[in-house]
C-alpha cells in the first residue's frame, strides 16, 4: 500500500469540503478520483501532498505520515496541479533546473534527467524558450515533465487534461500510459471526464466530500444491470409513473428525459413501445458508463454544462 | 542541508529573474537617476538662493554640501526601499500565477523559503544600490575604498530588513490589488518621513515622532553619514541641520534590530501560509 488515507476531513471556516475520506492505493496502480465540481478532489490531493493540513484524520504516503514527516512525503511525490504553476518568465529549461536544484538532484544527474524528461514530452527543441510563449498543452506537458524529474514514487495529476483540446488530451494520456509501462510509478489522478476515468485501475467516486463508491471501472459499471435506456416522451411525469406500474422500473429524470436500467435492452424496447401507453418521442440505448453509475448513486449527472463553462475559463487562464 | 539548498535555490531564482528582466533593470536605475538629477538640480539651484541668500550653491550654509549631495544618499535609500518591497511583494504574483505551490511542496523547510526570498530580494536591492554608487563621481562625491565596503554592508542590512518587512506583508496578501494601498500608505510615507529629501531638523513634534518610527530614517542616515563622511562637515552646520542625525553605530543598531524582528516575523507568518 503506497497511499493510505484515514478519515481525512478538511473544513474551511465551517464549510466541510472533505467529510471523512478513507482509501488505500496499491503500488504501481493508476487510481482515479471522479467527481463533479466542488466534490473535494483537489482538497483531498492538497492534504495528501502536504499543502493543506487536515482538520482531522491523516494519511500515510510511501510509509511516511503527511503530518509528521512532510519533507519525506514531499520527496516521494511529484505533482501536476489543476491550475498552472510554472514560472512563465523563465525558460522551460530554467523551470526544470529550478526543480532539480530544489529537490537536491546532484549536478551530474541534473543535465541527463532534464534532457530525458524533455525528450519524453517532446519539448526538447523548445527548452530555451520563455514559458510564456508556450501553448496550454505545451505548458501542461512541461508540468508533467517537471513532476517526473525527481523520480517520484507517486505522481499526482489533478485534472491533467482540463481545458485542453482533444488531440492534446489524447497525447497526454499516451504519456501517462507509457509512463506506467516504463517506470515503477503509482499514479493518482482526478478527473471529471468519464472516458479518462476508464483508464484507471480503480476509481473512487466522490461527491460532496465523501467517497460514495470505490472499485474497478468494470465492477462499478456492473452494478448497473445490462444496459441503460434513455427515452423522451410527450408526458414524462406520467411515463415515469407508468414505468413503475407496468414494468416495475425506477426511472431518473434528467434533462427532460427518463433514464432507467434493463437487463436486455434490445428485447425490451419493442415491448416498451407497445405497452407504455404514453407517446414516445425518442429512444436511446447504451451500455453502462461511469456517468450512469454516478447518476444512479446520486440522482444527478456530472453536469456537462458547468464543465464546459468552467473549461472556457480555464482555457482562457491557460492562454495568459 | 535541505535548508541550505532551499535558501540557495530561492535566492538564485530571484536573481535570475531580475537579470532576465531587462525592462526592470533599466527602470530600476533610470528612475532614481531621474529623481536625483531633476529634483536635485531643480531644488538645489532654486532653494540654494533662498537659503544662502545668493551666495554660492551650498544649500546648508556652513556644512560645505550642496543639495544634490544631500539628496544622493536619500535617493539610494528610496531605490533600496522600492526594490526591496517590490521583490517581497512578488510572492503575491507567485501565488496568483501558481508558482508558489511548486515551492511549497518542495522538500525544503518553510523557513528556508522565507530566508531565501529575503536574501534574494536584498541582493537585488544591493545590486541596485551599488549601481547607484557608480554615479558618485558625477555628483562630485569622493568615496574611498573603505567607505564603499562600509556602504555595501550598510545597504545590505537595510535591504534585508526592508525585504523582510515586505515578506511580512506579502505572506498574507491574496492579490495584487492591495499593492496600491501599500504604495500609498506604507512606502510613500516611509520615503517622505525618512529625511531622504530634507534635513530632519526643526520639525514639528508630531512629525519628529513619526520620523523616529520610520526604519528608513536610520538607513538613510547611515548611508548619508558614510557618503558625506569624507566631507568633514563643519561642526556648526552639523548641529544646525543635524546632518547626520544620529551616530552611525546608533543607526546600525536600530536597523539590525528592526531587521532581526522582521525576519523572525516573516518566518512565522510564512510558516502559516497554506
Ligand atoms: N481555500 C479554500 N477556502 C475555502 N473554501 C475552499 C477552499 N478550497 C476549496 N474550497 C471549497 O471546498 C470545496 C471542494 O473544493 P475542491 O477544489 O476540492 O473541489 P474539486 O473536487 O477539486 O472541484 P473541481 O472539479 O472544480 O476542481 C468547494 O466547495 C470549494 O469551494
Ligand atoms: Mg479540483
Amino acid at each position: 500500500m503506497i497511499i493510505e488515507a484515514r478519515e481525512l476531513v478538511k473544513e474551511f471556516n465551517g464549510l466541510r469540503a472533505v467529510k471523512g475520506v478513507s482509501f488505500s492505493v496499491n503500488e504501481e496502480e493508476i487510481f482515479g478520483f471522479l467527481g463533479p465540481n466542488g466534490a473535494g478532489k483537489t482538497t483531498t490531493i492538497n492534504m495528501l501532498c502536504t499543502l493543506l493540513k487536515p482538520t482531522s484524520g491523516t494519511a500515510i504516503l510511501n510509509g511516511y505520515d503527511v503530518i509528521k514527516k512532510p519533507n519525506e512525503v514531499r520527496r516521494s511525490i511529484g505533482l501536476v496541479f489543476q491550475d498552472p504553476s510554472l514560472d512563465e518568465r523563465l525558460t522551460a529549461k530554467d523551470n526544470l533546473n529550478f526543480h532539480a536544484l530544489i529537490y537536491g538532484i546532484p549536478k551530474r544527474e541534473r543535465k541527463r534527467r532534464i534532457a530525458e524528461v524533455l525528450e519524453m514530452v517532446e519539448l526538447a527543441d523548445r527548452q530555451n524558450d520563455i514559458v510564456r510563449t508556450f501553448s496550454g498543452g505545451m505548458k501542461r506537458r512541461l508540468e508533467i515533465a517537471r513532476g517526473l524529474l525527481h523520480y517520484p514514487k507517486i505522481l499526482f495529476l489533478d485534472e491533467p487534461t482540463l481545458g485542453l483540446d482533444p488531440q492534446t488530451r489524447s497525447r497526454i494520456w499516451e504519456y501517462i500510459k507509457d509512463l506506467r509501462k516504463k517506470e515503477k510509478i503509482t499514479i493518482f489522478l482526478t478527473t471529471h471526464y468519464m472516458d479518462e476515468a476508464e483508464v484507471c485501475d480503480r476509481i473512487a467516486i466522490i461527491d460532496y466530500g465523501k467517497i460514495i463508491a470505490l472499485n474497478t471501472p468494470k465492477k462499478l459499471k456492473k452494478q448497473i444491470g445490462g444496459s441503460v435506456v434513455t427515452i423522451t416522451t410527450a408526458r414524462n411525469e406520467l411515463a415515469k409513473k407508468l414505468l413503475k406500474e407496468r414494468f416495475s422500473l425506477e426511472a431518473i429524470e434528467t434533462n427532460n428525459s427518463l433514464r432507467f436500467e434493463v437487463k436486455e435492452g434490445e428485447k425490451f424496447i419493442p415491448q416498451l413501445v407497445k405497452r407504455l401507453g404514453v407517446e414516445i418521442l425518442s429512444v436511446e440505448l447504451h451500455l453502462p458508463t461511469l456517468d450512469d453509475v454516478f447518476l444512479k448513486l446520486t440522482g444527478r449527472a456530472i453536469r456537462e454544462e458547468t464543465v464546459s463553462k468552467r473549461e472556457l475559463m480555464r482555457k482562457h487562464w491557460r492562454r495568459r | 542541508m535541505a535548508g541550505l539548498v532551499g535558501i540557495y535555490t530561492i535566492w538564485y531564482r530571484e536573481l535570475k529573474r531580475f537579470l532576465l528582466d531587462r525592462a526592470r533593470i533599466i527602470g530600476s536605475f533610470s528612475q532614481p537617476i531621474l529623481w536625483l538629477f531633476l529634483l536635485g538640480t531643480g531644488m538645489g539651484s532654486g532653494l540654494a538662493k533662498v537659503f544662502s541668500r545668493g551666495g554660492g550653491t551650498e544649500m546648508f550654509p556652513g556644512t560645505g554640501i550642496d543639495y544634490l549631495e544631500f539628496l544622493y544618499p536619500g535617493i539610494i535609500g528610496m531605490s533600496i526601499l522600492m526594490t526591496s518591497i517590490f521583490s517581497a511583494i512578488s510572492i503575491v504574483w507567485d501565488r496568483e500565477f501558481g508558482f508558489l505551490k511548486e515551492v511549497l511542496v518542495a522538500p525544503i523547510p518553510r523557513y528556508s523559503i522565507t530566508i531565501g526570498k529575503a536574501l534574494g530580494g536584498s541582493s537585488v536591492s544591493l545590486l541596485q544600490g551599488v549601481i547607484l554608487l557608480l554615479f558618485a563621481p558625477l555628483i562630485k562625491v569622493n568615496l574611498s575604498f573603505l567607505s564603499v565596503i562600509k556602504l555595501i554592508l550598510i545597504m545590505f542590512l537595510v535591504s534585508f530588513s526592508l525585504t523582510s518587512l515586505g515578506i511580512v506583508i506579502a505572506a498574507r496578501m491574496k492579490s495584487m490589488e492591495g499593492f496600491q494601498v501599500i504604495m500609498n500608505f506604507l512606502m510613500m510615507p516611509m520615503f517622505f518621513l525618512s529625511g531622504a529629501m530634507f534635513p530632519l531638523s526643526g520639525l514639528p513634534e508630531w512629525m519628529e515622532k513619526l520620523v523616529k518610527l520610520d526604519p528608513l530614517t536610520y538607513g538613510i542616515d547611515a548611508i548619508r553619514s558614510t557618503i558625506l563622511g569624507a566631507h568633514k562637515i563643519e561642526v556648526a552646520g552639523k548641529v544646525l541641520f543635524q546632518i547626520p542625525t544620529y551616530p552611525l553605530s546608533y543607526d546600525i543598531t536600530i536597523i539590525a534590530f528592526f531587521g532581526a524582528i522582521m525576519i523572525i516575523l516573516a518566518v512565522v507568518q510564512f510558516n502559516r501560509v497554506e
